[in-house]
């Protein structure tokens, strides 16, 4: 007995009996990733779907290689590929409806072009010419968010707000291996599984947070384990199986918008490319494991199927090559335009109603501007364009 | 003649007043918080809201700052007007990163297309006997970061008008509540409750010739109760009551220090990277040819918050700010 209770001024009340909130066996994920091709599975899977993911990871692919090139030309400032990912980008765009939302991290490209964003606003951050180049609102995406995982409880803020006006929209939130690791990734998890809202987060474990391996990352046995400590199902699959991507983020799409609550996909893949075109990628690993990658290739695995199932010949592979080439010419040739610069831009978007201050900046820039136009002749890319001035 | 129905309430009532009377005004309202719910606040300053609107428009969420503001950055997308509160100033912190990367340049960033009108209440400043971490003035990290409105009440009526208008504005708003105000008391007409300037607008508190006392929130009664005793050395002392920070009213600042032609900052947040100093040099680029004397600062010390048995040293009081008003005649003299 404790001094405290011979004194009598202890006196714990039996603590009530405490129970789990549910069986964790179920939320835990598989000990294998989930994979459709090459399996039984695949013959289930929709062949108009696999044809029409085929096309996609075709552009996609080549979406990557165009846009490394014209980081290479100096028309992107920086390019973040997703060579080798372009099964989970598309796959899991594509397996929301049109109301649904899309909050990506700075690497989604892929998966924001699959919403129907066109590709030369996409490339805007990248380019430089402004921070966000599409209207979120016109394809449910949000802006690419540079910050690791703080896009992540926007995703859950938005889909409760859609619960709670009764909207049955699905938001999905993705983010690398290395965004697990920030306090906004567990801040968003816990939200949703407390609020139960319709969120499916998709983590694309590309292997490396820039040089640093999924090892040092994190000592869970998988980044899916870490669902079951906040209460939702955590899922596994190949992230190079454009199918099984697909299968799974539609499952964990239709619980959400169920009333089912979050779920956490973990996909597994590789980034083939590396982190930009400012990254040494040779420093932190080697050509062996990139070679055994490449053999995994999500383009090459999508292909073999279709093909050896009939779905797909020839002329349908150079059908798609064709398309994708279509697309690249056609980014090519935009992107090497000059962009259209509003230096009022500047000032015009801070406030909704403008201060005195920034008034009074937005003058001062003004002057500069039909100053540089006079003495350049009365044109120019920086010329004092207006641009929703008010 | 008209004959006004006033009568005594305090901050905290006016500031709950004006959350009830946004969330019946408006269904995208909505209140969340830790504690914010069934306890009301821990200052009880959302006090019966969840009973009144529900617990999903007044919403006790997980301990967890970013979260809370990261969540409401999404239903802000989706058409909501959240209202946030942090417990206690330094417990904000952990959502700066939410607040300066995204909730600031949404707009911004998105040319317009995606306002955030979040207002996020921070109780804010020391003089309640806190423990550290419970006291913290923070306006000057607020203040750093563009695309933030930073207000501040120092008056029953203005808890309750400034309010009403940071909840109504499309921009987000860091409302800051001087939490030894919340108790205080004036005589308030909860009739025509939004009689007061819009957000953006200092106002005179006190008229003088002596000397201009620029001041906010928690520093308020104690200007004024500076000018109160100045009386005795002959002095009248002006007192402007900035209540917003940014926007920055030059033009009202300016007219008074020009009427006076001297000037001291007055507030409790750190002198050294303050807003003292930003004041100081916005009053001498503008009318440095009317000035009779440098600007002085009456802030807190450049010391992280004392603890409470000390705040009383730290935190400017009716002395300190008349030794500055003293020094300002030194310099007329001499």
């Amino acid at each position: 007995m404790t001094v405290l209770e011979q004194r009598g001024a202890y006196r714990p009340s039996p603590p009530p009996a405490w129970q789990p909130r549910m069986d964790p066996a179920p939320l835990l994920p598989d000990a294998e990733p989930y994979r459709v091709l090459g399996t039984e599975a695949a013959g289930k899977a929709d062949p108009d779907l696999l044809r029409r993911l085929y096309t996609q990871l075709v552009r996609g692919r080549r979406y990557n290689a165009q846009a490394t090139a014209l980081t290479k030309q100096g028309r992107l400032a920086v390019y973040p590929s997703t060579t080798g990912q372009e099964a989970c980008e598309i796959a899991a765009a594509l397996a929301l409806e049109e109301r649904d939302w899309l909050f990506p991290s700075y690497r989604d490209t892929l998966a924001v072009v699959a919403r129907g964003v066109d590709p030369v606003e996409v490339l805007s951050l990248l380019r430089g010419d402004w921070h966000n180049g599409y209207d979120p609102h016109a394809h449910r995406v949000a802006p690419l968010s540079t910050p690791l995982a703080t896009q992540l409880p926007h995703a859950v803020g938005l889909a409760h707000a859609a619960r709670l006006k009764g909207d049955d929209v699905v938001a999905l939130a993705m983010v690398g291996d290395g965004g697990t690791s920030e306090g906004d990734f567990h801040e968003a998890m816990n939200f949703a599984a407390v609020w139960q809202a319709p969120v499916v987060f998709l983590v694309q474990n590309n292997g490396f947070a820039i040089s640093v391996p999924l090892a040092k990352q994190t000592a869970a046995p998988s980044l899916a384990h870490k669902a079951v400590g906040y209460g939702m199902p955590g899922r596994l699959v190949d992230g190079n199986d454009a199918a099984a991507v697909h299968e799974v983020l539609s499952d964990a799409v239709r619980h959400a918008r169920a009333g089912g609550g979050p779920t956490l996909v973990e996909a597994v893949t590789y980034r083939i490319d590396a982190h930009t075109n400012a990254d040494d990628a040779t420093r932190y690993r080697g050509d062996a494991e990139v070679e055994a990658w490449r053999a995994h290739d999500p383009v090459q695995l999508l292909e073999r199927e279709l093909t050896t199932r009939g779905l797909l010949d020839g002329s349908g592979i150079e059908t798609a090559r064709q398309d994708a080439e279509t697309m690249a010419a056609d980014l090519r040739e935009r992107m090497n335009r000059d962009p259209e610069l509003q230096p009022m831009d500047l000032f015009d978007h801070v406030y909704a109603e403008s201060t005195a201050q920034l008034r009074e900046q937005r003058a001062l820039l003004r002057a500069e501007l039909e100053a540089e136009q006079e003495q350049h002749g009365g044109h120019g890319e920086h010329g004092a364009r207006e641009g929703g001035a008010r | 003649m008209t004959t006004v129905a006033v009568k005594p309430a305090t901050m905290a009532q006016a500031l709950t007043r004006a959350m009830r009377d946004a969330m019946a005004a408006d269904p995208a309202v909505h209140v969340m918080g830790e504690d914010v719910g069934t306890l009301g606040g821990v200052f009880r300053v959302t006090d019966g809201l969840a009973k009144e609107f529900g617990e999903d428009r007044c919403t006790d969420t997980p301990l967890a700052e970013a979260g809370i503001l990261g969540t409401a950055v999404g239903m802000a997308m989706y058409g909501l007007r959240p209202v946030v509160e942090m417990q206690f100033d330094a417990f904000a912190y952990p959502a700066f990163e939410q607040l300066i990367s995204h909730v600031s340049r949404m707009r911004n960033r998105t040319r317009g297309r995606l306002p955030l009108p979040i207002t996020v209440r921070v109780p804010y400043g020391g003089g309640i006997g806190g423990v550290e971490h419970h006291s913290d003035s923070s306006e000057a990290y607020y203040m750093a970061t563009p695309g933030l409105h930073v207000v501040t009440p120092a008056t029953v009526a203005d808890a309750y008008g400034l309010l009403r208008r940071a909840i109504a504005s499309d921009d987000p708003v860091v409302f800051l509540e001087p939490k030894r105000l919340y108790w205080s008391k004036d005589a308030w007409n909860p009739e025509h409750p939004m009689d007061v300037e819009p957000i953006g607008r200092a106002v005179v508190r006190r008229a003088g010739r002596t000397a201009t006392l620029i001041t906010y929130g928690p520093s308020l009664p104690v200007c004024l109760e500076a000018a109160e005793a100045a009386r005795a050395e002959g002095w009248e002392l002006e007192v402007v009551d900035l209540r917003s920070l940014v926007p920055f009213d030059d033009e009202t600042v300016c007219a008074a220090v020009r009427r006076t032609g001297r000037a001291v900052v007055v507030h409790e947040a750190t002198g050294f990277g303050g807003p003292g100093g930003e004041i100081a040099a916005r009053i001498t680029e503008r009318c440095f040819h009317h000035l009779e004397a440098p600007v002085l600062r009456v802030a807190g010390f450049d010391i992280p918050y004392p603890p409470p048995m000390l705040e009383r040293h730290h935190l400017p009081g009716v002395d300190r700010i008349l030794d500055a008003v003293a020094r300002l005649q030194w310099e007329a003299e001499g």
